[in-house]
């Protein structure tokens, strides 16, 4: 089992299609807190509920500056169409091609099924990990170890 | 494991005996199907323990996915102040399948409510901030969907049919 990547390491930069046309990289969020949540599948009941939960508490992400990002490699169509069903109002990347590159770097893959482990990262203003946590893989994590690092930032 | 941040207090809905041993925290949300499904177990469940149950519902609408949940919880909280909480609660689950506006307006006629306070105080948000502070705690406290059950200020991570929440509270007696 991967061990994900732990707090005080420097987080991976990244460029992933967050729509068809567009893409995304880590370091447009410098200056402002990022919560990267890993994730097996589009569409998958429990993935459902995780990010349709994130989807609710995001206004309280937003209150601590912070924007949650959803990854996993589902291509972005799939995402799109997904975020569709959800109404999800934040970003999904699709880490698609070469499949699971950004999350074998985060430590977050899981070889043998060819997903990205259920993993959560909390990444400080200046581009470092400051909390993460690999949940097993049929349970949601909720957002509670989310908003419990957001508030131990340092301002 | 995840374990209830928020206490029960006198501001939570709350059946049965306040010294029970057992007490039984459901987070749910009016419009999810699940929910639905569980609200008839939890009812057998009471049933089943009497008096060594205490139960106590907080809201946990997902609105982004439900867009009636919210006006609906509001609307329990409505009948709440008018000491009508828990028929609102029935009437929501048991009519859940045409949850609307108009269902609220009708299930609050049916409780001899007025129609047009509850229409002023949804226009208002009077009990948005209830319905949210109960959110806010349930996310605190770990859940993670809906419904989500913490028997003794634990999450239950089972199954939520009668017999697997009977298994569970009974290791609490």
């Amino acid at each position: 089992m991967s061990q994900v990547l732990s707090p005080g390491t420097s987080a991976p930069d990244f460029t992933l299609h967050v729509t068809p046309d567009q893409c995304l990289s880590l370091s447009e969020f410098r200056g402002r807190p990022v919560i990267l949540a890993f994730y097996p599948a589009d569409w998958s009941p429990v993935c459902g509920d995780q990010m349709v939960l994130y989807n609710q508490v995001r206004p309280e992400f937003l209150n601590h500056g912070a924007e949650v990002l959803g990854v996993s490699v589902d291509g972005a169509w799939c995402h799109q169409a997904f975020a569709k069903a959800r109404n999800l109002h934040f970003p999904l990347l699709a880490d698609f091609e070469p499949k699971g590159g950004v999350s074998k770097s985060y430590g977050a893959y899981r070889e043998g099924d060819g997903v990205s482990e259920r993993a959560l990262f909390v990444i400080d203003k200046n581009g470092v990990i400051f909390w993460s946590y690999r949940s097993p893989l049929a349970v949601n994590p909720g957002a509670d170890g989310i908003l419990n690092a957001l508030e131990r930032l340092p301002s | 494991m995840a374990v209830l941040k928020v206490p029960v207090t006198s501001s939570d809905h709350i059946q049965g005996d306040a010294h029970a041993p057992v007490t039984l925290v459901e987070y749910g949300d009016y419009e999810c199907p699940y929910c639905g499904a569980a609200h008839t177990h939890v009812q057998l469940v009471q049933k089943h323990y009497g008096s060594q149950l205490r139960f106590v519902f907080r809201h946990f609408p997902l609105t982004e996915v439900h867009p009636n949940a919210q006006s609906a919880a509001e609307s329990a909280e409505f009948a709440g102040v008018h000491g009508r909480f828990w028929e609102m609660h029935d009437l929501l689950f048991e009519n859940q399948e045409r949850l609307s506006i108009q269902l609220l307006f009708a299930a609050v006629r049916s409780l001899g409510l007025s129609e047009a306070e509850l229409r002023d105080a949804l226009a208002e948000g009077t009990y948005m901030s209830k319905v949210r502070d109960d959110f806010l705690g349930g996310v605190r406290s770990g859940v993670n969907g809906t419904p989500a059950f913490f028997i003794n200020d634990r999450r239950h991570d089972g199954p939520f049919d009668f017999p697997h929440l009977v298994a569970a509270i009974d290791t609490q007696l």
